[in-house]
């Protein structure tokens, strides 16, 4: 086998294991939001409150005083 | 960090870049209008003696529309929209605003620089990447600064989930640095030599079909991460914002990006159909090529259905106007591509003028029209006054409508008829027509397309002028606009 051949398998491989993560992210997108692990619509909103003195539409690392339970 | 009410957003940098927009988009478009007319007479080659050939000025209008007014609304916009959507301010770094300023004087300085050695003749002839190393060098150090700025302040930002936009412009950051380090990989020939020829003179690390597939995968990608991937970028913004509609599905938003992602970077070998490449990349390149169509349609998609319930602004909001005909242009830019990318499709359209056409449904109608409209909204909010005209923008946005429609059907027909008339053969066998055959039958079309880049360029002067009106003597805003740009 020619190394112009196994660079043809090898883009195959490559293809196939990006395709199949590519879904699975997809399918990992739609579960999340279904189980309530995620609101991803929500992050739409980034665009329209956009001040800078406006409260941020998504804080995924929990304020210090959030994680104390002393909002 | 805490918030602080006195804090205002810092649009220093986005203003300076909107100028060099405003002024690369005048130049760049001037030499495409005057190189199309010389294709369509001749005689304009001898305006300017060796600095007025169609030879010499079409890397420079490709070069200036690109790397001068694309690049610059994209940082404008960059400038702007990413201390919005992070809700960080570049006042609140002295080091973020002083690398801010420094990316822009250095882009200056390379940008005018490209433009005084390729009117020389100073080139690498290498499409979209014919800058000589010197100033390969200088972008390099450009690109990294504006990483620097990207990633400092993604560091302080308020808004912890990255919007959409910023994927975007992180990807058209990533994927330009990659690319573009590769494909200008070169050796100058003066020093290889011990002091022998000109010092900006340099040769490609790579030779013949190697050097082929380096160069279009910059090439395409140059099309990829530089005319699609942040204009993407600010239609995601600036629609929503404008129209006050949230992005239709956020979701969608995300699956279009990974797949563009994917796929995008594969696509290139399309550049290289019928030619050396082994033959299974170039079924890759098309196959790839094919499957774009789902991304990129995701985005546009999902652009058009932002605006559901909503199209009275359609007619009400001319910048809406311009994003949802950017919108519907990338749509059929993104389908045309494809097409032509067909095997047997190529085959009559490689090296016609269908492929300029192509080009420019996409950088006219998409790509200026989406850099306008971003430009047109951001206006009021930095320069805190009203757009000086409606009715100009209203009239702009026809004219060069009117300039993209003519542009993309001239070329369709003079493509497709040139390469039906370079195959043609007669009983026997032999080609019916010689070359200056096409030339005679072309000519209507060429001409057609001269005028559409007069539309275009009258288009882009009333923009221009509709902007410095809008700095300089436009009623003042006391406040902020939400949604809608105010204009008079």
């Amino acid at each position: 086998m020619g190394i112009r051949e196994l660079q043809g398998y090898a883009s195959l491989f490559m293809t196939i294991v990006f395709v199949v993560a590519l879904y699975g992210y997809i399918v990992y997108l739609y579960r999340s939001e279904k189980k309530g692990e995620k609101d991803y619509e929500k992050l739409g909103n980034i665009a329209l409150d956009d001040e800078i003195d406006s409260k941020p539409i998504n804080t995924s690392d929990p304020l210090p005083d959030e994680k104390k339970g002393a909002k | 960090m805490q918030s602080n009410a006195a804090l205002e957003y810092d649009y220093t940098v986005a203003k300076l870049y909107t100028y060099t927009a405003i002024l690369f988009g005048f130049v760049g478009m001037l030499i495409g209008t005057l190189i199309a007319a010389q294709l369509a007479f001749p005689e304009l080659n001898y305006l300017l003696g060796e600095y007025g050939t169609f030879s010499r000025l079409r890397p420079l209008h490709t070069n200036v529309v690109i790397y001068g007014f694309t690049v610059s609304g994209i940082f404008a916009t960059f400038y702007y929209l990413a201390q919005r959507v992070l809700k960080v301010s570049m006042a609140e770094s002295k080091f973020i605003m002083f690398m801010g300023k420094l990316q822009f004087a250095l882009y200056l300085v390379a940008a005018t620089a490209m433009v005084i050695t390729e009117l020389m003749g100073y080139t690498q002839s290498k499409e979209y990447a014919q800058m000589e190393w010197p100033l390969d060098l200088l972008i390099v150090v450009i690109w990294v600064i504006w990483g620097i700025v990207m990633f400092a302040l993604i560091g302080i930002r308020r808004e912890k989930a990255l919007y959409i936009s910023m994927w975007y412009f992180i990807a058209c950051f990533l994927g330009v640095a990659m690319l573009y380090l590769f494909n200008n990989m070169a050796i100058p020939t003066y020093f290889a030599a011990g002091g022998v020829g000109s010092i900006m003179h340099s040769v490609s690390m790579y030779s013949g079909t190697n050097d082929a597939l380096v160069q279009w995968w910059w090439g395409h990608n140059a099309v990829a991460f530089v005319f699609t991937v942040p204009i993407v970028g600010m239609i995601y913004y600036f629609l929503p914002k404008e129209s006050g509609q949230a992005v239709y599905s956020y979701k969608l938003s995300l699956l279009s990006f990974w797949g563009l992602m994917f796929v995008y970077l594969w696509a290139g070998s399309h550049h290289l159909l019928w030619s050396t490449v082994p033959d299974w990349m170039q079924t890759m390149g098309s196959i790839f090529s094919v499957v774009l169509i789902l991304p990129s349609w995701g985005s546009a998609i999902n652009m058009l259905l932002t605006m559901k319930g909503e199209w009275n602004q359609l007619t009400e909001n001319p910048l809406i106007k311009f994003m949802v005909l950017a919108s519907t242009f990338y749509m059929l830019s993104t389908l045309e591509g494809p097409i032509q990318a067909i095997k047997s499709v190529n085959a009559i359209a490689h090296f016609t003028d269908w492929i300029p056409g192509h080009v420019h449904d996409g950088v006219l109608g998409w790509v200026a029209f989406m850099i306008m409209a971003g430009l047109f909204h951001m206006a009021p909010r930095m320069f805190k006054r009203e757009i000086y005209s409606k009715s100009l923008i209203e009239a702009q946005f026809w004219l060069q409508t009117t300039a993209v429609v003519l542009y993309f059907t001239s070329m369709w027909i003079a493509g497709i008829t040139q390469g039906m008339m370079w195959r043609a053969v007669d009983e026997y066998g032999n080609l019916m027509y010689s070359f200056i055959d096409t030339v005679t039958v072309l000519h209507p079309y060429y001409a057609i397309r001269a005028l559409s880049g007069v539309l275009f360029l009258t288009g882009f002067v009333m923009f221009a002028y509709n902007m410095i009106k809008t700095m300089t003597s436009s009623k003042v805003l006391t406040e902020e606009p939400q949604f809608k740009s105010p204009m008079a």
